[in-house]
């Protein structure tokens, strides 16, 4: 049936043609969109939503949800910074303990890791609905996040540390570096290997992939752990951009991974999706932020956008859904 | 009690499902002021019968008379209007509401101003309850009853409206003692008042204490149907059964018997009520040998391979062994690793990843396997998918095409190809060909048997009767938890097995 054959690539390809489209509209409208500097600097603000948004994509398929990347993003990046800058001091134990800028981004990922593991663990033991536990998570990390910088930013974190925010490798920014490796890791698990198949078994009939001898809380850990370890990669990438941890960085970032998740055509229900599809999904937002920026849309008007486009999107992936 | 009239006939009524027959040619004829008892199987079409009647089902061929003119259920609320109402067996409360709000879910009443009429419903409920001697509050939520006070609640919501016609779904499978003679009471009030009772139910000495009429379904079709009085219960088992599949195992010279599959004592704790679900259930099952279970629906059987694969760890107790090796059941991998495997008996709930391909899922059980250097090596899944499209005879347009686009008999033959590919010692079978069709059916007990041939001990569930029959060696029989009989296929009879698997005492 070449019809429904064509139709079904149209419906594979629909999220780039609406992409290039996009671009297409903003570089007629305004002359500096298609430039390379303002190109980069979309890149560059696309890659923290594209790191956040990988874990995201693995934590929907299973039929979950994260709520807590943002102030888990917020948190790492303080504990990164504040460790860097001002390292561990017991005064009572005449105690100092100072940090690489290695130690302390491996610190900052350790503590991501660990509240992600926290959220699985909770899930999966107490079978406590993922929307709640990651809100709860989204609140005591954003808590944790104002203890630890006592509510004002920690700014001047040394050059070496800056790089990865600002730094350029290759003539490609080193914030696009780490997404692209990112997003290759990603699709290698999900398409390469056991766990991956296991995260779309469990979010297609979580009752059958149970049976069939599948750890299934095992695997929702790890896919927890994942996320929190890419919400701190975000975290630490955002606190180098800035030369500052801002204790309230990364408020709301939650909505606008689930808005690349689902723009990306992910099922929220689970089981269907890919991570290059929220890759798409990413980037169309941040594309969509920077034009009406640069077409001088006020900023209300850019959320109902933003909003529209979200249901937009997911209307048409629903008729598609019923036309397969 | 007025004369017997005819309130609701039924001519030639046919209902088919896609590659299935439901009912055939049934005819039959309700009179008001009695009760009239179903009788059949499971699935020789009573539930079809049900929900036609109840207007579930709009579709079919043939005709409805009701009250002497033809009729037409366009849907449950149309049929409850013109006053048919059924008692489902599984409960359609909402357990957060109160028993009031229950009641009225969907017909409320209302002020002059609108809003809801509270006390006159509460009221109306309150005289229901009183008249049910159930004696609870109506503004008590309903998930804080017990399951039989429950039923009493469904009771209650369909004597509200003005029903001239009630169907009984099983009413008694969740009561007992004194909950069935106020039912039998009601019953009773209710034939005086000249209503028409459709009572289905298993429990045939029941039937025989409030039943007026039967009518017996087998395969879809009415049988016979006539006057209880005079019946006997062995008359009435002999009706239901008479079925033929040509016997398949034609020897039973497996030689030696060694025992592979050993189960001692299991016991299972209902989560809902006290009381076991399961209770001392022993058995064995040989090398090569084909056990056929039989129960009827709520026997335990289900629950009994659930615990035998390590589902229920927490509530269950007891023993198994295989190869006199025991099995520390804790988990589904446990159980798969000690060579068991479970095929489930809702393929869709529990047996298939509908939304994955025919490849993916038979590699599921065996993921670990189809690895090379830690990634998994699609060569390996492809070898082992066209393994067993070809040795299953799986039809599909490619093994990356969607489970849920297959037709019943090939989803089942890819849930026993992801399980053979386990390499099981025992499989355990729960009803293994429900919902597929007759060719699809005789390739799995060809499937069955030769795998019971190459050596593997199989445990089949079946709630049909010549199905057990035609490819089982030995025959269990289970009723309430228990095993209640025993039979070497070749000398086992329907009308035996029948008579073991209905309870006759409460």
């Amino acid at each position: 049936m070449p019809i429904a054959y064509s139709r079904k690539n149209f419906a594979r390809f629909q999220s780039l043609i609406a992409l290039f489209l996009l671009c297409l509209a903003l570089s007629v409208l305004s002359d500096k969109f298609l430039s390379f500097s303002n190109l980069w600097n979309v890149m560059r603000q696309i890659s923290v939503n594209i790191c956040i948004s990988v874990g995201m994509t693995l934590i929907v398929l299973t039929a979950g949800i994260d709520l807590s990347v943002g102030s888990v993003l917020a948190l790492c990046g303080a504990i990164t910074a504040g460790l860097l800058k001002n390292g561990i001091e017991l005064p009572s134990q005449n105690l100092y303990i100072g940090f690489t800028v290695l130690g302390a981004i491996l610190a900052g990922g350790l503590t991501g890791s660990a509240l992600g593991a926290f959220n699985g663990w909770a899930i999966t033991r107490f079978n406590v609905p993922p929307f709640v536990a990651t809100l709860a998570m989204l609140t005591v990390a954003r808590g944790l996040t104002m203890l630890w910088t006592g509510g004002f930013p920690i700014s001047g974190l040394g050059d070496t540390f800056l790089f990865i925010g600002t730094g350029w490798f290759l003539g490609i920014p080193v914030p696009v570096w780490i997404s692209i490796v990112v997003v290759a890791l990603a699709v290698f698990l999900t398409d390469k290997t056991r766990i991956g198949r296991y995260i779309y078994a469990i979010g297609g009939n979580e009752s059958a992939s149970r049976l069939s001898g599948i750890n299934v809380n095992r695997v929702k850990i790890i896919v927890y752990t994942i996320a929190g370890a890419l919400a701190a990669v975000g975290g630490i990438m955002v606190t180098s951009r800035l030369d500052s941890a801002q204790p309230n960085a990364g408020i709301s970032y939650e909505l606008d991974s689930i808005a690349a998740v689902v723009i990306g055509g992910t099922s929220l229900s689970g089981g269907r999706g890919s991570i290059l599809g929220t890759v798409q999904g990413a980037i169309i937002i941040g594309v969509l932020n920077n034009g009406l920026v640069l077409l001088n849309v006020s900023p209300f008007w850019q959320q109902v956008v933003k909003g529209l486009v979200i249901l937009l999107a997911v209307i048409i992936d629903k008729s598609n859904g019923k036309n397969e | 009690m007025t004369d017997t009239a005819t309130l609701l006939e039924v001519k030639h009524i046919t209902k088919r499902f896609p590659g299935v027959v439901a009912l055939d040619d049934v005819s039959l004829s309700i009179e008001a002021g009695k009760v009239t008892a179903l009788i059949g199987e499971n699935g020789a079409g009573k539930s079809t019968l049900m929900k036609i009647l109840s207007g579930v089902y709009p579709d079919f061929e043939g005709d409805i008379y009701y009250k002497g003119e033809t009729a037409k259920f366009t849907g449950p609320k149309d049929a409850q209007q013109q006053g048919v109402v059924i008692i489902h067996q599984e409960l359609n409360l909402i357990p957060y509401l109160t028993i009031t709000e229950n009641i009225f879910l969907g017909r409320e009443l209302v002020t002059q101003y609108g809003t809801m009429d509270k006390s006159r419903m509460r009221k109306r409920t309150q005289e229901l309850l009183d008249r049910l001697k159930l004696k609870v509050s109506p503004d008590l939520q309903v998930f804080k009853l017990k399951v039989g006070q429950q039923q009493i609640v469904e009771i209650a919501k369909a004597l509200l409206t003005d029903a001239e016609l009630i169907i009984m779904d099983e009413p008694t499978s969740a009561i007992t003692g004194a909950e069935v003679e106020v039912l039998f009471d009601i019953i009773t009030d209710l034939k005086a008042q000249n209503k028409a009772i459709v009572y289905v139910s298993h429990k045939l000495d029941e039937l025989f204490r409030i039943a007026d009429h039967y009518v017996v379904l087998r395969d879809g079709k009415s049988i016979e149907s006539g006057k209880m009085a005079g019946m006997t219960q062995d008359q009435l088992i002999s009706k239901m059964v008479g079925r033929k599949i040509e016997a398949m195992r034609k020897t039973s010279g497996r030689g030696t018997y060694v025992p592979l599959l050993e189960v001692k004592n299991l016991n299972l704790k209902s989560r809902v009520k006290s009381g076991n679900v399961l209770s001392n259930v022993s058995f064995n099952i040989g090398k090569g040998e084909i056990v056929g279970l039989f129960g009827l629906m709520g026997a335990g059987r289900t629950e009994l391979l659930e615990s035998i694969f390590g589902l229920h760890p927490a509530h269950s107790s007891g023993e198994a062994l295989i190869g006199g090796q025991p099995i520390c059941c804790d988990s589904p991998a446990r159980a798969i690793a000690a060579g068991l495997a479970l095929v489930p008996e809702d393929r869709k709930k529990d047996g298939l990843v509908l939304g994955l391909g025919v490849k993916n899922n038979i590699s599921l059980t065996t993921l670990a396997e189809m690895e090379s250097l830690g990634t998994l090596s699609d060569t390996k899944e492809c070898e082992l998918a066209d393994h067993y499209i070809s040795e299953l005879r799986i039809k599909t347009p490619s093994k990356e095409q969607q489970a849920r686009n297959l037709s019943g008999g090939n989803q089942q033959k890819i849930v026993l190809a992801k399980w053979l590919a386990t390499r099981p010692k025992v499989l355990l079978l729960d009803e293994p060909t429900r919902g597929i069709d007759i060719n699809a059916k005789s390739e799995i007990y060809k499937l069955i048997i030769r795998l019971a041939d190459k050596g593997l001990g199989i445990l089949v569930v079946s709630s049909e009767l010549p199905e057990i029959l035609a490819i089982s060696d030995r025959i269990l029989v289970m009723a309430e938890g228990r095993l209640t009989g025993e039979f070497l296929a070749r000398e086992a009879t329907e009308d035996g097995i029948l008579k073991k698997a209905i309870s006759f005492k409460q």
